[in-house]
């Protein structure tokens, strides 16, 4: 599995990093954690309201900060 | 909506009027309570000058707080339906006054956050969204915003706002139209058109009541968090002007008959830029002191659509020539709607 965080490192995405760190924790699972810093890259997902959060190249949510919980349930169902 | 989400969607809905209620009770108590704990429990007189003007900050500020609070909140709720990435495919293809008049709406009612707005300048443009669409966009946004709006409507009345937002909302309109006229592409840093822009790929899934609640409380809690120390400050500086500046100080200095207050007080309101909920406590007291209408509204629009930190930011998609075009042109907008309103008010 591999996870993006997109966004340009304001404090959501910061926050949406950890938030990821956690459910990821949660799960026991281990995956790759990419930071995508480069308004290409984020546009090339067409993300325009960051944070954006992709897992596995398919974009899961843009502009808001999901929470550890929720990104839990999303990788579950990503895994099925 | 399934029918197995129905029960829990009836108790979150009951929960939320709930809140509406607990909300408009403390909304109209809150000058009641101050004045009952000034006047009989602590014994003072609100004509005292240091007594009324602590009355007049705890009293603002709690006044404050609660429309913000309720306005994120209920905007919060819209924010999921409304998106940037929306908007874009909505405006795509129209007639170039229909997308300017839509943009400044859109920019209105779109809440995106301030690091999101290269981005959106790229998401846009990238995408072939006529530049000046999108810089009409940029300008409504912050100039017409909920917060702004409910504030202004809770201290100058209704009539003034809508008149402010019009204002806002021609500005940000007319200076699209005058820049859509002249071939200004070749400004923009040349990265942005060699952009990629991909249209968003997600589900099409609609979010629930319970996710819209949650996205809603969360951004209140963020915007709150960030905001709430401005209002302090701003009503602060407010109830200092109120308690210690004669009456009719400004109406001297900066009454109606005055068009050089406008100028100060646009370029006055370029460094302060801090937020609407600041800005607006500050904007009330000064008016409240006899300065003139435009210049208050002149003051305001400044602090809040001439923002360094935004042009710092927008420095990095537009050229020096197309970024000094950009702030001038606002710049002028704002003071013609100064005197403007000075004229004719």
């Amino acid at each position: 599995m591999e996870i993006k965080v997109l966004g340009p490192g304001c404090k959501n995405c910061v926050n949406l990093e950890k938030n990821v760190r956690e459910a990821l924790s949660t799960l026991g699972q281990d995956a790759v954690v990419v930071k995508i810093t480069e308004y290409a890259d984020i546009m090339a997902h067409g993300v325009m309201s960051t944070p954006g959060l992709v897992v596995d190249g398919q974009v899961v949510s843009c502009g808001r900060v999901p929470k550890p919980d929720e990104i839990v349930e999303i990788l579950r169902g990503g895994q099925s | 909506m399934s029918v197995v989400s129905a029960p829990t969607d009836r108790r979150l809905i009951g929960k939320l009027l709930g809140a509406v209620v607990i909300w408009a009770l403390l909304y109209a108590l809150n000058e009641v309570v101050w004045t009952a704990l000034f006047e009989r429990v602590l014994g003072l007189s609100l004509d005292d000058r240091l007594p009324g003007a602590i009355h007049f900050f705890l009293y603002d500020v709690s006044k404050i707080l609660l429309l913000l609070v309720g306005m994120i909140f209920a905007i919060g709720l819209l924010r999921t339906t409304l998106r940037p990435e929306r908007v874009r495919a909505f405006l795509d293809g129209k007639p170039i006054l229909l997308s300017l008049l839509l943009a400044a709406v859109f920019g209105a009612v779109t809440p995106f956050c301030s690091c999101s707005s290269i981005p959106l300048f790229i998401g846009f443009v990238g995408a072939g969204i006529p530049l000046a669409v999108t810089l009409t966009f940029l300008i409504a946004s912050p100039l017409v915003n909920e917060v702004a709006v409910a504030l202004l409507a809770q201290t100058f009345g209704i009539g003034n706002t809508v008149a402010y937002m019009m204002a806002g909302l021609s500005a940000a309109v007319v200076i699209g139209f005058l820049l859509s006229r002249f071939k200004l592409d070749h400004l923009v840093a040349d990265f942005v058109f060699a952009t990629p822009v991909a249209a968003l790929q997600m589900d099409g899934r609609k979010p629930t009541l319970q996710e819209r609640v949650d996205a809603a409380r969360e951004e209140t809690a963020d915007i709150f968090g960030r905001v709430w120390k401005w209002v302090i400050l701003g009503v602060g500086i407010g109830a200092v002007i109120h308690g210690w500046v004669p009456t009719e100080f400004f109406a001297r200095y900066a009454g109606p008959e005055n068009p050089l207050a406008v100028v100060v007080a646009t370029f006055a309101g370029i460094p302060l830029y801090a937020n609407a909920a600041g800005v607006i406590p500050i904007a009330e007291a000064l008016w409240s002191k006899g300065m003139a209408l435009g210049t208050v509204m002149s003051f305001m629009m400044a602090t809040v659509a001439l923002s360094l930190p935004e042009f710092i930011l927008l420095k990095q998609v537009l050229k020096p020539k197309l970024l000094a075009i950009f702030f001038s042109s606002v710049a002028a907008a704002i003071l013609t709607i100064g005197l403007g309103f000075n004229i004719f008010s």
